[in-house]
């Protein structure tokens, strides 16, 4: 015996379409009303392990997500924002939903930067996204490099404690799970040129540039 | 595990039109976000390889129960004709094209047995297995699959699909004046 009869069809159509139109708005309107409300009752409820937004910025479509610590993740375009939540899923909490209103502030003070009108960014951090102890000491003396001035790899692995660790300032500084905050962009080669970065070295260019200019 | 938001994504529509079949339009809300708020708290604990529709599905169900006692009247609510055809629309824009809305349906759907009505939004609007739908409403899978058979025999006997006619034609077309 087949799952739907042959019967069934017609019915089928109309069914479809009424269930879809609910109260008068398109599903669409009503779906976006209910994951706003959901969102905001996972809020209060302490179920918004990770909030997510995106913001437009010259260096492209920012991912900006944040646990009630902190800020744990900011991520570029490049990375692909659909990997980056699916590794927040796995290494923070899937409990992982859009919800703007936590990253409010961080997005103001992004917006602020770019205009030229920010030096420091002064938000909580969450750095579980941040692995072994050597890239946090990396991170921590990242935030040491002041606005508007650059360190070389191997200045960053002296301060660091660990000279001969170049290339492993180079690695923390690829995966620091909050560039821009936590500003791995004022790291540059010792010949002067700018390295690679996680947003590309386009991205990289245009952050030194606009901090020189300040 | 992968995001939360994807689930919403992804399920947000069907279990939507599941809640709307069981519930009616004006409850169905009340049990989407229940049933979403109650999935989030216990997502981090689901099966890998867990039937997430089927899952949520189930939570829906006992969500509809839920909604169905604390407001203990008839078990689905059916907006009456005048708000249907009359209802402002909260947004400003022109009033929607009401032919469209189908009371009749809504009202045929309302008038099944309450386990004809579930096998029915599991089964065709959700698309579960009756095995499925069994293990959610309890009993054989026969008898889900007898109860959605029901189910839609009846609607078919109680609901005759409206042919569009003229003057839901005039209706879309003056709306915008």
């Amino acid at each position: 015996m087949s799952d739907t009869s042959f019967d069934d069809a017609p019915l089928l159509g109309p069914l479809a379409r009424v269930l879809d139109q609910g109260r008068g708005d398109d599903s669409r309107a009503a779906l976006s009303r209910l994951h706003d409300r959901l969102a905001a009752d996972a809020a209060s409820s302490g179920l918004l392990d990770v909030a997510y937004r995106t913001l437009d910025t010259p260096v492209g479509t920012l991912l900006l997500a944040a646990t009630d610590q902190g800020v744990v993740r900011i991520a570029f375009d490049v990375e692909g924002h659909d990997a980056v939540l699916d590794r927040i899923a796995r290494t923070v909490s899937p409990r992982v939903l859009r919800s703007p209103a936590r990253l409010d502030r961080l997005a103001t003070e992004i917006d602020e930067y770019f205009a030229g009108e920010r030096r420091t960014f002064d938000l909580p951090l969450d750095l579980t996204m941040a692995t072994g102890p050597f890239r946090r000491e990396v991170l921590s003396h990242l935030r040491d490099i002041g606005y508007g001035r650059t360190a070389s790899y191997a200045q960053v692995a002296l301060a660091a404690g660990s000279p001969r660790a170049v290339r492993a300032v180079g690695t923390a500084c690829a995966r620091n799970p909050l560039p821009l905050v936590v500003p791995c962009h004022r790291v540059v080669r010792s010949d002067g040129s700018s390295g690679s970065y996680a947003g590309g070295p386009e991205a990289k260019r245009l952050l030194l540039a606009l901090e020189h200019a300040a | 595990m992968k995001p939360f938001e994807r689930v919403v994504a992804e399920h947000g529509a069907t279990v939507l039109r599941v809640c709307r079949a069981v519930l009616g339009p004006v409850d169905a809300e009340d049990a989407w976000s229940e049933t979403f708020l109650s999935a989030l708290a216990a997502y981090p604990r689901l099966d890998e390889g867990a039937n997430v529709e089927a899952w949520l599905v189930t939570i829906a169900h006992r969500k509809a129960i839920d909604v169905t006692r604390r407001r203990a009247r008839a078990p689905i609510a059916v907006p009456d004709v005048a708000e249907l055809t009359h209802e402002p629309s909260r947004d400003g824009l022109p009033e929607r094209d009401v032919e469209q809305r189908d009371p009749d349906l809504w009202r045929a759907l309302a008038a099944l047995p309450p386990k004809q009505r579930q096998a029915v939004a599991y089964h065709h609007v959700a698309g579960l297995a009756y095995r499925e739908v069994a293990a959610i409403l309890g009993g054989s899978t026969e008898a889900a699959r007898r109860a959605a058979a029901d189910g839609m025999a009846t609607l078919r006997r109680t609901y005759v699909p409206a042919a569009p006619h003229p003057s839901s034609a005039r209706a879309s077309k003056g709306s915008a004046s």
